[in-house]
């Protein structure tokens, strides 16, 4: 009993000076262990008298209890310091970049084709297409274009044989569309179109979106508002817009829609040619004769059109600057998109 | 078309600035292109007559001349232009003028009394170009011998004038003259349209030349006179000459300039011949086949039997309607001609022209049609021109119609139309109002509406429609109402099998692919190279040689976008491409719509993390089942080791969908591959993409709560022994139970027989209502390994 103070004392600068934990559980097995000196001094008890006895007993206890408890305290500490080691061995570069694959992106004109169709898509119109190369009667002949008409001069038509061209418009598609399913109809089609022409603004090759309504009752101001708000939600701008009279053998009345120069705001300038409006595509009410061509009653049913250039407006929203861009496939451009 | 602004406002002439009445034009369905001006921006030039010239003391290429023109007496002016001499009238600037920069970006520069070689000059004598006023760079600017010495220049020579160029819609051949035009603003702006008086010429003499029309409706009006005893050495008037320069046209001699004076002042097409050279009878017919011609510009031409003529007893003398021929046009000896003014009709005109390689103001302006009720007026204020300006006596008309010539169309117009069709309740009397201004008589109306005489000259006008459009058009069509499309919001049918293209683009870009898109039409060559066996498309008249194969596979068109980025230093590239194709069959054209994607080069794009290791086969093969599985049906689709003439015979396979051939996978053949100078292996896969939109609806299986049990099994079996088959043989013994079955490990070389490998794969089972026993495993597993030994000579190993 005499030397618990000690043992106590020793067994605490024994767990203060531990290293590890190995370490402090050698020192708790050695004083605190089924046969550690303290716990011997427990069997000592027996010697004393039954007076002497809990007292003892009690200061012993406080000893084990203290040892105990600075173990557990060193223990704490230990660990703690463990896994503080642990971390400061992992650190990582966060600013480093990520493993795997990089992500590749849409072509610009794909990109504008899937922002007109959910536009449209979202106020029910469905998505048709129709083939490239097309008969000379879906692309001229239905549409109110016979052989010999002067509009025909306006297409510089690629020809595959003598009734066989690459589409010059997506119009052909309205045609088709008709053919097969009844008013209501509220429909665009987009897709390539081709004319046989090439320079800087001109590429033989390019995309056209198509949309067509027909229903009874469909007015021009149907076409006018539909435009408009097309428009104003493609450039997400309140863009003004203008319609000027124009010609298409397939629409009566036709026009061709304007918006504000995106660049001069309508001041003036090099890029609208100093007018401060950019023309962006055609459009009209269906005329008579393409309906009697389609099937469709022209009495009963009115209806319009429209037709945009994909890449123009590609060009305007994205500010590309050269057409043939578009169709280099040049990654350092493609992965601008 | 071109058109001088002064002489438009000759015939009316609106209280509008220029740029006012270019933009009512534009608006009104008349695109103006552009308004350029007649000269340069200057001042202070006056017409100035040279009355001295003598040579420069000090310099062999400069004169100094005395030049008359300001009111204080003569100016001293050296001068360096060769023609410079005494008695021409020229531009003289003179101190203080302003005369235009150099380039359009250029200020304009003052001219300040000098010192030349110690001479003095007091202003400066002018060419064309240095007024930008013409293209003459030769010299001084000669002006006409009768030009007021001392009046201003811009006055004299009307070069405050604008010429503004309309892009005409092939509808609008009415507008295609001075007086079409006119008549479009003065219906815009309410203003009166002075047109020229135009009096029948009195004949003076009794000559005139039969006409026999033979072409039934192509040509049913044909106007004719004979003018002997012309002077056709007189030149036409500067007033006249102007005016054909300002619209575009030379002057040649005075008898064309006034057939072409008529054609832009009226819009009547005319010709003259030489009456000399004509025989017996002017006879308007169809060409005979064969049949040839030379033109007014030289060259022979052999007619088709489509084409009208006109011809006398002998021979042809023009093609109607497009070009005069040579041999009986006017020339410096000619004395008697034969006017003609004839009304075409557009159908037996249009495409002739084009057929022959020409286009002419003549075919332009027939071809889309040109009033029929023009011709006489036309003759007659082309005899008094001609009179005036060269002389002689003119023949009585002589007028020829057939039972084809065109009767007044008659259009009926509903009120209830108008509304309906603008959404515009537009009064009756503004109706009226604005179709009569555009010359459309009122015949008769009702409650209903109306019916309408449609003008002579107005060929686009034959529908309802055609009227809504010009009430539109006059009404202006941002003044009409807008409103918000209304449909019900009925609910479509909307099939979850059916897959949309954006999903699957989604998963390539996801997979670090770009999107190219080429052209449909690629080089012959390079569509032989991958595609020996089909002919292609050819284009009839393709931009370039190499662009005219319509192309049957989408792998051409990636791989030469590959070449392309390569020569750019880009090599790490990933590419897909959709859109047709183009292959013909025995059943026909089919234009096929496919997906085809593209790698080449490392695997992952560099950096720190990545392993630098160039894609495989299976790389591409990856991303190709990535879309499979989105169709949540992939064991719908097999994959058959195959050939191709483009791709490595050794690592190509076809893809089947339910059996059916859907496309093809693999390495571009190296053979291939060095002839296009591409240093590394590519990759390619092309498939139908409507395999891929086929989509199957999952379908709920229920959950086993049991145990699963894993079993490995590493085989030898030949090494040319098809994974597939193996797997399928695995599958077909392996028992109901089996849920898994994938292959870990694929060993060639060292160790094993060289013609064999070693396949681990990997089977896991499980119950669904029970934990599987260890015998029943082992009893799969022995069946396994017994049946491959048998049929496979596999060996456990």
């Amino acid at each position: 009993m005499e030397n618990l103070a000690a043992l106590t004392q020793e067994a605490l600068k024994l767990v203060a000076d531990a290293q590890d934990l190995t370490a402090l559980d050698a020192v708790r097995v050695n004083y605190l262990g089924k046969n550690g000196s303290i716990t011997a001094l427990m069997k000592t008890l027996g010697k004393l008298s039954a007076e002497e006895r809990p007292a003892a007993g009690a200061e012993i206890n406080k000893a084990k209890d203290a040892v105990q408890d600075a173990l557990n305290a060193r223990k704490e500490l230990l660990e703690q310091a463990a896994i503080n080691a642990k971390l400061a061995s992992e650190v990582v570069d966060v600013t480093l970049p990520g493993r795997g694959q990089q992500t590749g992106g849409l072509h610009p004109v794909t990109l504008t084709l899937q922002r007109i169709e959910e536009i449209f898509a979202a106020v029910g119109y469905s998505v048709e297409v129709g083939p490239e190369i097309e008969d000379d009667y879906h692309n001229f002949e239905a549409l109110n274009i016979p052989s010999h008409h002067p509009a025909r001069a306006m297409h510089d038509t690629f020809y595959v044989d003598d009734t066989h061209v690459l589409r010059t418009h997506t119009s052909p598609v309205q045609v088709r569309t008709m053919e097969n399913k009844q008013p209501p109809i509220r429909v665009i089609c987009p897709g390539r179109v081709y004319r046989c022409d090439s320079d800087v603004t001109h590429s033989p090759m390019f995309h056209q979106v198509e949309g067509l309504v027909v229903d009874k009752n469909i007015s021009f101001a149907d076409l006018k508002g539909t435009m408009d708000q097309f428009l104003k939600a493609f450039f997400e701008a309140d863009v003004p817009v203008r319609f000027r009279p124009s010609y298409f053998p397939f629409t009566e009345p036709s026009a061709e829609m304007d918006i504000q120069c995106t660049q001069c705001r309508g001041k003036g300038c090099r890029m609208c040619k100093n007018t401060g409006w950019l023309e962006v595509g055609g459009c009209g009410m269906v005329h008579p004769e393409v309906f009697k061509s389609s099937g469709v009653d022209p009495e009963a049913y009115t209806g319009f059109a429209f037709g945009m250039g994909v890449e123009r407006l590609a060009m305007l929203r994205y500010g590309v600057n050269d057409l043939r861009l578009f169709f280099e496939n040049d990654l350092r451009f493609l992965k601008q998109f | 078309m071109k058109i001088s602004e002064s002489w438009l406002r000759e015939w009316v002439n609106p209280a509008i600035g220029t740029d006012k009445l270019v933009a009512q034009l534009t608006m009104a369905g008349l695109e103006v292109d552009a308004v350029e001006c007649v000269a340069g921006d200057f001042t202070g030039v006056i017409v100035g007559e040279i009355v001295g010239c003598e040579q420069h003391p000090d310099a062999d290429k400069l004169r100094v001349c005395q030049v008359a023109g300001l009111p204080d007496g003569l100016s001293q002016v050296v001068c360096g232009a060769a023609n410079a001499r005494v008695g021409i009238k020229i531009p003289f600037a003179t101190i203080g003028a302003q005369l235009p920069g150099a380039s359009q970006t250029e200020e304009k520069w003052q001219i300040k009394k000098a010192k030349l070689r110690g001479v003095e000059s007091f202003g400066m004598l002018c060419g064309q170009t240095e007024l930008k006023a013409g293209d003459d760079d030769t010299g001084l600017w000669e002006l006409s011998a009768d030009a007021p010495v001392g009046v201003n220049l811009r006055e004299y020579l009307n070069l405050d004038d604008k010429l503004i160029e309309v892009d005409l819609t092939p509808n609008r051949s009415d507008c295609l003259s001075v007086k079409g035009i006119a008549r479009e603003v003065g219906v815009l702006n309410r203003a009166p349209v002075k047109a020229p008086a135009i009096a029948p010429v009195a004949a003076s003499i009794d000559d005139s030349f039969p006409v026999c029309l033979e072409a039934g409706a192509a040509c049913s009006r044909y106007v004719g006179r004979v003018i002997r005893n012309i002077d056709i050495t007189r030149p036409s008037p500067a007033w006249l000459q102007d005016k054909l320069v300002r619209s575009g046209l030379r002057s040649i001699d005075a008898v064309v300039d006034v057939t072409n004076y008529v054609l832009l002042e009226l819009g009547q097409p005319m010709h003259a011949f030489d009456l000399s050279k004509l025989s017996s009878a002017i006879h308007v017919r169809l060409a005979q086949q064969g049949e040839s011609v030379q033109l007014l510009d030289g060259q022979e031409i052999k007619l088709n039997a489509d084409t009208m003529v006109i011809a006398d007893q002998q021979k042809v003398l023009a093609v109607a309607g497009i070009m005069g021929g040579k041999e009986s046009a006017v020339s410096e000896a000619t004395r008697d001609i034969f006017l003609e003014s004839a009304f075409f009709n557009p159908l037996a005109i249009a495409g002739r022209a084009r057929s022959y390689g020409l286009h002419t103001d003549s075919s332009h302006r027939f071809e889309r049609g040109v009033d029929y009720s023009l011709q006489l007026d036309a003759i007659e204020r082309a005899t008094a021109l001609l009179l005036e300006i060269v002389g002689g006596e003119a023949g009585p008309v002589v007028h020829v119609t057939n039972e084809h010539l065109p009767q007044e169309r008659q259009v009926s117009l509903r009120k209830a139309r108008i509304l309906s069709g603008l959404s515009l309740e537009m009064a009756d009397g503004e109706v009226v109002d604005i179709l009569a201004r555009l010359g459309l008589s009122l015949l008769s109306q009702n409650a209903e509406g109306w019916v309408f005489a449609v003008p002579s000259y107005r060929f686009d006008i034959s529908i309802e429609a055609d009227l809504l459009e010009e009430l539109a058009r006059v009404y202006g069509y941002n003044r009409l109402p807008t409103r918000s499309l209304a449909a019900p919001l009925d609910i479509e049918a909307h099939p979850e099998a059916k897959m949309g293209l954006p999903a699957l683009r989604n998963q390539l870009i996801a997979r670090g692919y770009q999107e190219a898109i080429t052209y449909s039409f690629i080089e012959p060559k390079l569509s032989a190279l991958f595609d020996p066996e089909v002919s292609p498309v050819m284009l009839r008249n393709p931009i370039s040689a190499d662009m005219a194969a319509m192309r049957t596979s989408l792998m051409p068109g990636l791989v030469s976008v590959l070449r392309n980025n390569l020569n750019r230093q880009q090599n790490r590239v990933r590419l897909f491409e959709s859109g047709l194709r183009f292959v013909p069959s025995a059943d026909g054209l089919k234009q096929e719509a496919m997906l085809a994607g593209l790698i080449y080069g490392s695997r992952a794009p560099e950096s720190w993390a990545n392993v630098a290791e160039v894609v495989d086969f299976f790389d591409l093969k990856g991303d190709l089942e990535s879309l499979l599985a989105l169709t949540g049906d992939e064991s719908a689709f097999t994959v058959k080791a195959s050939s191709h003439t483009a791709l490595h015979p050794g690592q190509t396979a076809e893809i089947y969908r339910d059996g059916e051939w859907q496309g093809v996978i693999g390495a571009l053949h190296p053979s291939l591959q060095q002839q296009l100078d591409i240093p590394q292996s590519v990759y390619l896969f092309e498939v139908r993409l409507s395999s891929l939109l086929k989509a199957r609806i999952p379908a709920f299986a229920s959950l086993s709560k049991f145990p699963e049990v894993r079993r490995d099994l590493a085989l030898l079996v030949d090494r040319d022994l098809a994974a597939d088959k193996l797997l399928t043989a695995v599958k077909g013994q392996a028992g109901e139970h089996l849920i898994d079955l994938k292959v870990f490990d694929v060993y060639m070389g060292k160790g094993i027989d060289p013609h064999r490998k070693s396949v681990a794969m990997g089977l896991t089972f499980q119950h669904p209502s029970r934990t599987l026993n260890e015998d029943e495993i082992n009893a799969s597993i022995d069946s396994i390994v017994q049946y491959l030994g048998v049929n496979f000579s596999a060996t456990l190993r």
